[in-house]
């Protein structure tokens, strides 16, 4: 997968501000030697902090770095974060890692490049401007007088980056912008042991976690362990530890049968979740996104509709795992979470420790979407294996968990004012997103909100989660504001202060309901215009790179001369993620049947400079598809006390028979910074299902998933 | 005492009665390759071929594989021989996270021995007890059909 999700602001490391600003995350971590180590062997070890979650990240870091230093594309191996080594670049989230890590690799490279020639031309005395490189070698006018591993051992990088660093001009590159084999794929192909799952430490022990009945729910005895196991109980956390994995889930069931727990109510009315946010709203903290009052003309009419959509789960294939293991006063764990500083500093947290006690070694997990369960996972991990000092402990989630405990992408409500001129023109927008926090990530506040955190006998509170600033693209209120040119905009967000269900970051964020409801909008305001939705779009997009994409997905969907068949859709919608991202526009053909099916997909995507021509494709696809499953199938459902659709026939995603046709073109634009390309199309897909459904069946959807139930 | 052929050597595992055959592969003979994903067969990530036939292996008790034959994607090939499918995921990009592949894999496998040349609808629906939660599917299908033009060859 996958690709990911969430919010750019992120580091745990301070910066100092009189230092010059550099590129992309070399600003917060300037030394050369945390990116780049040469070796004599004639291979370069490139360390980034991002993380590969799925999304080939590696593949296209390795890339920008072989192509910066003229060295073939074999001899770049990619290091996996731990720390304290890594470079700290916060969280793999937010679309950012090409921008982050590909500009800090770029610039970092690049100035490797320029110290590695200028001493080769010193020690030398060829001119720096006669040399050239050739797969690492440097060429002189008489032939090779250096390479980079010749200089392997002289400690060149053990330097700050320097400002003045040149990266290679656009027509100079060979390595970025040709699509390139995904270096992790061989070993998924082959069934090679490459996720922290696989992890087999001599004499390690395997760990369950038995959850309470109910969100909050007292333990009130421990249970017994059968022979050759072991129990572990902090507070409400209750573990078993047991020598194999079978025998760790028959310890795991006893229990859980003997557990008695006292329990109470305390998540809404499923039935009544949309007015449930509306009234726990007027108790929430209500804010301004964005308000706006330029000059326009005046109103003829005002359209006010309101969009819901229910808690998503991030519904990864595989489940959340940690190994973890104690010596003396320090824990290493083995984690495939999205950010390891982030998560060192929650679990030193919770451990009530220093950051220095805990180490962290990403390795790789089942795709990643946003925050799942891997953080929590490390915790308990930690937490179980200290009752086994210098033992390794290897806890898997089972499917039931991974469904129904990790965080959920927050329910949502918008209600929208939308003011036109008498000639359809859009003259004012108000909205009111009401949502809980769309960030409860680790490490960036001083109470932990890993789940097990507040689980323990000395307890942290649960924190209600937050949202990012809309610096980093905002949490709830993300694409809130209309990428349309509207006069007057008054754009408000209310973030609940209460959270019986905990909320965090997934691919897209608020995107998810607030692309769709605008676009949805849109469509009603173009219709009662008696203008086609793509003109009038068209009419109120400035952007000419918007006006590209969306000129793109119409022409390849055919949609100027598309004709009307029975019980089949057409809808088109844009969007450009965060209104700062990615472009993408979305045509998508829907059948009507006893359900809806979505059956083609057109995808038009702007990523800025794009590195991995094919892996960029592969993330609009994939995102699309997303999209696809959230807008027919997806929604978390729950009683009074806990979540209930914990298993594949509750949370239902696409299958193959089911998935649509996709088609994606990608606008390339080499001059321009990258974009990023993991979230950017799966907003835009739902309104364009949305719309489709409108073209096939005249109905308007209003909440999601788009059902028969809530088509009615 | 449970003897089958794994991947095309004899093997014996010792495990209690009623014990997956998923954790007995993964366990105490060591594989990578059939993955847990809901224990419930309803994501196919454990999927091995019994006798040539598609099996959750998470709800299997390992003596049903008593004295049969257990493929793993580890057993269609590897790096220096790869399947004609594994060398087709190559080489269409088929995969993000590469969760569901192995299963996948063997599913597939197991369709091409039945049917040579699978139209897209018959590939759906076989490998539809698979989950691909990243969208991976269409390039999964192309795939599945270029490694069987090549099969056909």
């Amino acid at each position: 997968m996958s690709a990911t999700s969430s919010s750019g602001f992120a580091h745990t490391t301070p910066v100092d501000p009189n230092k010059p600003k550099l590129p992309g995350s070399l600003n917060v971590n300037r030394r050369l030697s945390q990116w780049l180590r040469f070796s004599a062997d004639g291979t370069v070890e490139v360390h980034p902090g991002k993380v590969e979650i799925g999304q080939g990240i590696l593949t296209t870091l390795g890339q920008i770095a072989a192509d910066e230093l003229d060295v073939d594309f074999a001899r770049i191996r990619m290091v996996a974060a731990s720390t304290p080594a890594s470079p700290d670049e916060g969280v793999t989230s937010g679309s950012l890692s090409t921008q982050d890590s590909g500009t800090a690799i770029r610039h970092a490279a690049a100035d490797a490049r320029r110290i590695f020639l200028s001493v080769t031309s010193q020690r030398t005395g060829v001119p720096i401007e006669s040399l050239v490189v050739r797969d690492g070698a440097f060429i002189g006018p008489q032939g090779e007088v250096g390479s980079y591993w010749q200089l392997a051992n002289a400690d060149l990088l053990e330097v700050e980056a320097s400002p003045e660093a040149k990266p290679k001009a656009i027509e100079a590159r060979r390595q970025v912008g040709v699509s390139t084999p995904r270096i992790d794929l061989p070993e998924k192909v082959f069934g090679t042991g490459r996720y922290v799952h696989d992890m087999r430490l001599p004499g390690m022990l395997h760990a369950r976690v038995i959850r309470p009945v109910a969100r909050a729910a007292t333990l009130m005895a421990t249970p017994d362990a059968p022979e050759g196991a072991q129990v572990v109980r902090d507070g409400n956390f209750l573990a078993v530890l047991a020598p194999t994995e079978w025998q760790a889930e028959a310890v795991a069931a006893r229990v859980t049968a003997r557990a008695m727990w006292s329990v109470r109510d305390t998540l809404p009315e499923q039935a009544q979740h949309a007015e449930y946010l509306r009234e726990a709203g007027a108790r929430g903290e209500r804010t301004g996104v964005l308000a706006r009052d330029d000059a326009a003309p005046s109103v003829a009419r005002t359209e006010k509709r309101s969009f819901f959509r229910p808690f998503l789960a991030h519904a990864s294939i595989g489940t959340s795992c940690a190994v973890a293991q104690w010596n003396g006063d320090a824990v290493t764990i083995w984690s495939h979470t999205q950010g390891p500083y982030n998560l060192r500093a929650d679990v030193s947290r919770t451990l009530r420790t220093t950051e220095d006690k805990v180490l962290i070694h990403h390795m790789e997990g089942a795709g990643c979407y946003g925050h799942n369960g891997a953080d929590d996972v490390a915790l308990e991990a930690a937490l179980i294996a200290r009752a086994v000092p210098g033992t390794p402990v290897r806890l898997l989630w089972s499917r039931a968990e991974e469904l129904g405990w990790g965080p959920f992408s927050s329910a949502m409500l918008v209600d929208v004012e939308a003011d036109v001129a008498a000639d359809g023109t859009l003259v004012a927008w108000r909205s009111n997103i009401i949502s809980n926090g769309h960030s409860g990530r680790p490490g960036r506040s001083p109470i932990p909100t890993l789940l097990a955190a507040s689980q323990l006998e000395d307890a942290f509170p649960v924190v209600p989660s937050i949202n990012p600033p809309m610096a980093g693209g905002g949490g709830a209120p993300r694409n809130g504001i209309p990428y349309y040119r509207i006069p007057k905009l008054d754009v408000q967000t209310t973030r609940l202060l209460e959270m019986p269900i905990r909320s965090s970051a997934l691919r897209g964020l608020g995107a998810t309901l607030n692309v769709w409801s605008i676009e949805s909008v849109l469509d009603e305001l173009a219709e009662a215009a008696g203008e086609d939705p793509v003109a009038y779009r068209l009419r109120h997009l400035e952007d000419p790179r918007a006006r590209a994409v969306l000129q793109k997905a119409a022409d390849m969907c055919g949609w100027a001369t598309r004709t009307k068949r029975e019980g089949w859709g057409l809808g088109i919608a844009f969007a450009r993620y965060k209104n700062t991202g990615a472009y993408a526009a979305i045509a998508a053909e829907i059948e009507a049947k006893e359900r809806v099916f979505c059956r083609r997909l057109w995808v038009a995507g702007d990523a800025g400079e794009i590195v991995n021509p094919d892996g960029v494709v592969n993330q609009f696809e994939g995102g699309a598809i997303h999209g696809a499953s959230v807008a027919l199938l997806e929604q978390v459902t729950f009683d009074r006390r806990n979540i209930t659709s914990d298993n594949w026939d509750g949370y239902r995603v696409l299958r193959f028979t089911e998935v649509p046709a996709v088609e994606t073109a990608m606008l390339n634009h080499p001059e321009a910074p990258f974009l990023g390309s993991g979230e950017a199309s799966m907003a835009p897909t739902i309104a364009a299902i949305a719309a489709a459904i409108h073209d096939a069946l005249g109905i308007r959807p209003h909440a999601l998933p788009f059902t028969p139930e809530n088509l009615a | 005492m449970t003897n089958f052929t794994l991947n095309g050597a004899a093997v014996s595992v010792d495990v209690p009665d009623g014990t997956s055959l998923l954790h007995a592969l993964r366990g105490p003979l060591g594989l990578s390759g059939p993955r847990y994903g809901c224990g419930d067969e309803k994501c196919g990530s454990c999927m091995v071929l019994l006798d040539g036939v598609p099996t959750f292996a998470c709800t299997l008790g390992v003596e049903a594989a008593g004295g049969k034959c257990v493929t793993t994607s580890e057993g269609l090939g590897d790096m220096a021989a790869p399947h004609p499918l594994q060398a087709a995921f190559l080489a269409e990009q088929a995969g993000q996270c590469g969760w569901c592949l192995s299963g996948i894999l063997v599913s597939a496998s197991a369709l091409l021995a039945a049917n040579p040349d699978p139209s897209e609808d018959e590939i759906r629906v076989a490998l539809d007890p698979h989950l691909c939660r990243c969208g991976s599917h269409n390039r999964i299908i192309r795939a599945v059909r270029r490694a069987a033009q090549e099969m056909r060859a």
